[in-house]
């Protein structure tokens, strides 16, 4: 084996490719959460849809999305082979363990809070990802259904209109109950997820790891999945026309 | 004080083992855990019985042989202690205590509580070390060693190889062990030399040994009877991935 390989398959070189691609994950959210803040405005979704066109017509930005696409696929397939690694490591249990006496109950829980995560991308994409590219376009007239997309025209020039099926799929409680759940489960993963991807990069210091720990429990832990959260339930207040 | 014990027996390697219940009274709260075993260990032996096979040595700490774990906890509820500096008064009279032996792929179990270690020594032999002239000792202050350098290596080097962190780890992991083998040579100068070599041959034997990942629970470094940090393990992680990048071991 190359010195590449090897790398990659000792148990630290497959925790620095969780690492690297679990932190260009978290730099995807900041970016998709500025982007999404625009459902905020109150413009009947104008600049949502055209953030919309720019991101899914911007050839860099398309490079990049495959790079994201391949980041979920190799950071979940590889969370795979670490687990059922870790879990082989012990293969008699503890007749009475008491795991909660000395580490915090997310660390233990990345698998499972990740899995919740991973279900929640796919249910998500399927919704607006594959919508806005693959979905049949509603004419002017019809009424909208789930997995078709309408069309609007801003100066003369026709583009989907996004916030259309965005505000669609919000209208439903339990389609905004699944989001809210899904960013709790993100919280949790990223309190703990964040601060160790640089960790396990070996970058800890007396200096900055305050920093990188208060970024991860209020930043990634709260603000951007508080954020995220806000958006599907401030859309179903303003559907029913309740609060907004 | 009255005490009930829970206490994994097994012959041998081979034969699977079982949890055994034992009830002891007049038990002092002074003793320490392993002369209330000790209490045991001459009960049984008067009925006839085989006494409970357990590792110890020094009985002050140092050593790392007394591997129990005790009500799910390596070395029992204290933090910073060994079995065998744990007392009796740390726990209250009618108390039920579960005692197993440390539980990883890379300790079989060879008797009841005794485990086999010789993993951790085999790590060692791969690269813990340094490389010296053997003959007149060196000039003291010879070479100049900051005193928080020194006091970082020491933290390091108090580790006594008794495997709580990889016995309290979820992934039965031996990061904060090989960390502290690796650390304690890699903040000196006397260690630079072979720096590269020995995290990765010492990473490599770790894997081979079959122990799991760091998933920085943290678990290891509360139930470590020496408090070693997990700043050991970012030191490692950055040892290891500075020689798989620079190193010219292809």
């Amino acid at each position: 084996m190359s010195w590449v390989t090897t790398t990659l398959s000792s148990t630290l070189g497959r925790k620095v490719v969780m690492s690297l691609t679990g932190l260009f994950l978290c730099s995807f959210l900041i970016v998709h959460l500025v982007g999404n803040l625009q459902l905020f405005k109150g413009d009947e979704g104008r600049a949502f849809n055209e953030y919309s066109y720019f991101m899914t017509h911007n050839p860099i930005i398309k490079t990049i999305s495959y790079l994201l696409y391949s980041s979920i696929i190799v950071h979940a397939l590889m969370a795979l082979v670490l687990t059922r690694h870790n879990q082989a490591s012990r293969p008699v249990k503890y007749a009475y363990a008491k795991p909660e006496a000395n580490s915090p109950w997310t660390s233990r829980n990345m698998g499972i809070l990740g899995t919740i995560i991973l279900v929640f991308i796919i249910i998500h994409m399927r919704t607006f990802w594959y919508t806005m590219h693959f979905g049949p376009v509603v004419l002017n007239g019809e009424t909208i259904t789930a997995g078709s997309i309408p069309q609007v025209t801003y100066d003369g020039e026709p583009i989907k209109d996004l916030y259309a099926v965005t505000v669609f799929a919000f209208s439903y409680l339990w389609y905004v109950a699944l989001y809210v759940v899904s960013m709790i489960a993100l919280s949790f993963h990223l309190v703990h997820g964040f601060q160790s991807g640089f960790q396990t990069l070996g970058l800890r210091h007396k200096k900055y790891s305050p920093l990188i720990e208060f970024l991860g429990t209020y930043g990634f832990g709260i603000v951007i999945p508080a954020l995220f959260a806000a958006m599907p339930v401030y859309i179903y207040l303003k559907a029913h026309h309740i609060l907004f | 004080m009255d005490i009930a014990l829970k206490v994994w027996r097994q012959k041998n390697s081979q034969t699977p083992g079982k949890m055994v219940d034992y009830k002891l009274s007049d038990i002092s709260p002074d003793m320490s855990f392993l002369e209330m075993f000790d209490v045991l260990n001459e009960d049984l032996s008067h009925k006839g019985e085989e006494p409970v096979a357990f590792d110890h040595d020094c009985r002050e700490g140092i050593c790392g042989s007394c591997s129990m774990y005790i009500n799910g906890r390596p070395h029992g509820p204290q933090t910073g202690t060994t079995t065998c500096q744990l007392h009796m008064r740390s726990f209250n009279d009618g108390d039920t205590i579960v005692v197993e032996p440390w539980r990883a792929r890379a300790f079989p179990v060879l008797k009841d509580l005794i485990v086999d270690r010789d993993a951790f020594d085999r790590i060692v032999q791969a690269g813990g070390y340094v490389s010296v002239n053997t003959g007149s000792a060196p000039d003291a202050n010879e070479i100049l060693i900051p005193r928080e350098v020194a006091d970082e290596a020491m933290d390091a080097a108090q580790c006594i190889g008794c495997g709580a962190c990889v016995a309290a780890c979820k992934n039965a992991s031996a990061m904060l062990f090989v960390a502290a083998k690796v650390s304690h040579l890699a903040v000196l100068p006397q260690g630079q030399a072979e720096h590269q070599l020995r995290a990765e041959r010492m990473v490599a034997q770790m894997d081979a040994e079959g122990f799991g990942a760091c998933s920085f629970t943290g678990a290891c470094s509360v139930e470590c009877p020496k408090s070693i940090s997990l700043d050991h393990i970012a030191r490692l992680n950055r040892e290891y991935l500075g020689a798989k990048l620079a190193s010219n071991n292809v």
